[in-house]
């Protein structure tokens, strides 16, 4: 039997960044919110203090601070004829499994997708027709424009503390900025982060070559900072412990340093922790949610009403706790009919091994997003008429922090796995073995999507959900052709070896460590009929029911995600507040 | 104000049970900072006996250790560095149980995509792997693994890593060749709190400068040699 707490005006599902951003904007406008997190609380100085941060046996190798599959991972297959058997083991998909979600290990890069990337249809239409479009694509827009999301995410930038240095300001085109970015209102709230050697050499081969180089932006304070909030950050170390690992030195953007201490202080919030949501309860009517049922660490079951809920967990979790609710209808591939589990997408990451003679690239000392790119081969930002794909991939360095055990295998080809050639290897790759990352778009595929596996369970005896994916052939010609250009820039950089890496050739497999930016599966939309969200990320099924992340986007972006899913975060809570509070009902009607 | 607070629920649980009491834990009206609730570094490991392995498979760890990370002019071979040590410590906890790992279901072998299927733990593995390479040395030979030349010995994990010797059907030779690399390489190059890579020869060895968190005055020293002295989580805590 369940036993049923008091109600509260939202029930925010996952404290991630979506969940505490909109929670802040939310408890701000004076409602009453619960938050429900499946992990613990966490906190910056009790634990992972510098101290204990930096150790990559426990963080990165064993991946500790990540949600175990053991909880809850996937099944996983490339098309439909195969069976879908779980991921048993740690793999790319990354889920968070605290207080803060991914936010608190992500590696901190801050970005805005392109303008085109939200209009990606009407835009590949008007500039080369509709013939473009390769088959079974699923190319749609987003029902929301970057102009309209740009105040969001400036929003975001600032109360993140992000690090970098505007290209576009104003209708300006600044230098050593990105050229191909979107127009900004304003610059970044702090300069961009130190260069490395590694940066500074990526930044003059790529000069010399035409294009257009310029720091990534940085979930890192490059300086002190307080953020609207009123919260602290202190200036990065560069100690390269971002990725997999939390900040004990409130330097790098997390809820955990950005929102959650604000947050906290508000006496109409509320976090249930160490507490799973299993089902969002459907009201009588079958038009609204009355709130959700949680399990808590003892396997006992609880109901958390509420006026508004809202889903801000992981993207497959989000699409797996609609398909576990019977919230909209589920995708079928073979009819082609029904939203939930469809547009499901992943990247494709594709580059270039870098092998130098004589280098101290001392790439132990850097930061999780502390990057050089150029944009020239992303998005729509080069002419794509004699190509046979659209989209394309932002290409960098990244000087993220080089560790012992996770570098060992980074040696030139042919080079022995262990003994005395492999010391000898590794001593000298220590220094001079590097990357360029080629972060693609992907675009949907109507073959490839979500929904719940027919057999295998979570540790609560819910189904898990079923991914089935593979690359599109969109996919592939993109990757490829960013492979041969980060070869170019290799060379230019004066890399002794220079070997293409493409994790578009072969099949997709979540072993294969590419990005962990998976998207999708409950996409929004102007058209019920293809999307489970209105512009809005509103459930077109049920109007008290919002569902954020990156489960919203219907195409990925060369891109990571977090500045995109913070941006869209903090629009939807304006729509709840500005608009929903004051008529309860769909924004947007068909 | 900062408090903690948590719902209980007798009715629901009856009075006669030892279960834990079911709990949300509910955190509200500030940051809920305790004292004694700090995370600390790991302890260091135990010193004495064995935790998992026998000592039998202690030693065979130990020369695979040796042939894997030999003994030079950079660094002490593995063996000396505690990467036996370090491997019997890991499989007696959590990762050696496989505790992390989706473990439900049925195990089905899938594509290679789908990655690993086995119901075997690490643990697993290093007990039935080795004992399956002693049993095939002593056909060979007469002797155990740890009995042979050194020269013999990297032939033997040579035909592993190319999934060229067969250590009879339970075993998947090329999974267990890459678990016992990917080991003896962490216990080699991860903390020394873990211990292996004694007094950090690996990080003096690599140039790794170590559980270190603040470069800011190296910034400036782009590509120079910078030597620096590393240090260790266990450095930290003394």
């Amino acid at each position: 039997m369940n036993t049923i707490r008091p109600k509260a005006d939202v029930v925010i599902v996952g404290l991630g960044w979506c969940g505490s951003l909109i929670a802040e904007e939310l408890t701000r406008a004076g409602l009453n919110v619960v938050a429900i997190e499946r992990g613990p609380w966490f906190e910056t100085a009790t634990d992972f203090p510098p101290s204990v941060d930096t150790d990559e046996l426990r963080w990165d190798t064993r991946r500790s601070m990540l949600l175990p599959p053991a909880v809850e991972t996937t099944t996983f297959r490339n098309n439909r004829t195969q069976q879908a058997l779980p991921t048993r083991d740690w793999n790319l998909n990354e889920l968070g499994y605290n207080v803060g979600g991914s936010g608190t290990h992500w590696a901190g890069m801050a970005w805005r997708f392109l303008p085109f990337d939200f209009q990606p249809y009407s835009q590949t239409v008007a500039r080369y027709g509709k013939q473009k479009i390769a088959e079974g694509l699923i190319l749609q827009d987003w029902g929301v424009t970057y102009d309209e999301l740009e105040p969001f995410y400036d929003r975001f930038e600032k109360i993140a503390g992000v690090s970098g240095k505007a290209g576009k300001l104003k209708g300006e085109t600044i230098p050593e900025g990105n050229p191909f970015e979107g127009d900004r209102s304003s610059d970044y709230p702090l300069p961009p982060l130190e260069g490395m050697r590694l940066t500074d050499i990526f930044r003059d081969a790529t000069k010399g070559m035409g294009l257009n180089p310029f720091m990534v932006p940085a979930g890192q304070a490059s300086r002190a900072y307080v953020n609207p909030l009123g919260v602290r950050m202190g200036p990065c170390t560069y100690c390269g412990y971002c990725l997999y690992y939390g900040c004990g030195n409130f330097s790098k953007s997390s809820p955990n340093a950005c929102v959650i201490p604000a947050l906290m202080q508000r006496e109409n919030f509320t976090v249930l922790t160490d507490s799973a949501v299993v089902r969002v309860n459907k009201a009588a009517d079958g038009k609204t949610v009355t709130g959700v049922t949680y399990v808590d660490k003892n396997k006992k079951e609880w109901e958390q009403p509420a006026g508004i809920v809202v889903l801000s967990a992981f993207q497959m979790q989000n699409v797996r706790l609609l398909l576990l609710s019977k919230i909209g209808k589920p995708y079928d591939p073979v009819s082609k009919t029904g939203v939930v589990g469809r547009a499901y997408s992943f990247q494709t990451v594709s580059g270039a091994s870098l092998f130098f003679e004589d280098e101290n690239l001392n790439q132990y000392i850097g930061a999780g997003a502390l990057s050089q790119q150029v944009d020239d081969y992303n998005g729509d930002n080069f002419d794509h008429s004699d190509k046979d794909f659209i989209g394309g991939a932002g290409i960098l360095v990244v000087a993220r922090g080089a560790r012992p055990i996770g570098n060992a295998d980074a040696l030139p080809p042919g080079t022995p796995r262990w003994g005395k050639a492999w010391k000898q290897a590794y001593t000298h790759a220590f220094q001079n073995a590097t990357f360029i990352f080629g972060q693609g778009t992907s675009f949907s595929h109507e073959d490839y999507y979500l929904d719940l596996d027919p057999e295998y369970v979570d540790d609560n005896g819910n189904p898990l959900l079923r991914v089935t994916f593979d690359y599109n052939d969109n996919d592939r010609r993109s990757a490829a052709f960013i492979m041969d250009r980060s070869v170019e820039i290799g060379k230019a950089m004066g890399a002794k070896t220079v070997i293409g890496t493409n994790s578009a050739s072969g099949h997709y497999s979540p072993y294969n460590f590419a990005s962990d930016h998976t998207i999708g599966g409950a996409v929004m939309g102007t058209d019920p009929k293809t999307s489970v969200l209105n512009r809005y990320q509103q459930s077109w099924d049920a109007h008290n029911l919002f569902v954020l992340g990156a489960s919203s986007f219907p195409n990925n972006a060369g891109y990571n995600p977090t500045g995109t899913i913070g941006a869209l975060s903090l629009w939807t809570a304006k729509a709840i507040i500005e608009q929903y509070l004051k008529n309860p009902g769909p924004l947007v009607k068909v | 104000m900062k408090r903690r607070e948590f719902l209980t629920s007798f009715a629901a649980l009856g009075v006669a049970t030892s279960l834990p009491i079911a709990r949300a834990e509910v955190v509200t009206g500030g940051q809920p900072w305790e004292s004694g609730t700090a995370s600390t570094p790991p302890a260091p490991p135990r010193q004495g006996g064995l935790q998992y392995l026998t000592q039998h498979e202690f030693d065979t760890v130990g020369a695979i250790a040796e042939r894997f990370i030999p003994a030079d002019e950079l660094s002490i071979s593995g063996k000396e560095a505690g990467c036996a040590t370090f491997i019997d410590r890991q499989l007696a906890g959590d990762y050696g149980n496989a505790a992390a790992l989706y473990r439900l279901g049925k195990f089905v072998k899938g594509t290679p995509e789908q990655g690993p299927q086995s119901p075997l733990t690490p643990a697993q593995r290093y007990r039935q792997g080795l004992a399956a390479l002693d049993a095939y040395t002593q056909r060979q030979s007469g002797k155990p693994f740890v009995a042979l030349p050194g020269a013999e010995q990297d032939r033997l994990l040579h035909a592993m890593e190319a999934d060229a010797l067969d250590l009879g059907p339970e075993v998947e030779t090329k999974v267990l060749f890459e678990l016992l690399l990917q080991n003896v390489r962490e216990g080699f190059l991860s903390d020394p709190i873990y211990g292996g890579n004694k007094e950090m020869a690996s990080w003096k060895m690599i140039g790794f400068p170590g559980a270190r968190y603040d470069f800011r005055d190296l910034l400036s020293k782009k590509g120079q040699k910078l030597n620096i002295i590393p240090t260790s989580l266990i450095d930290n805590t003394l």
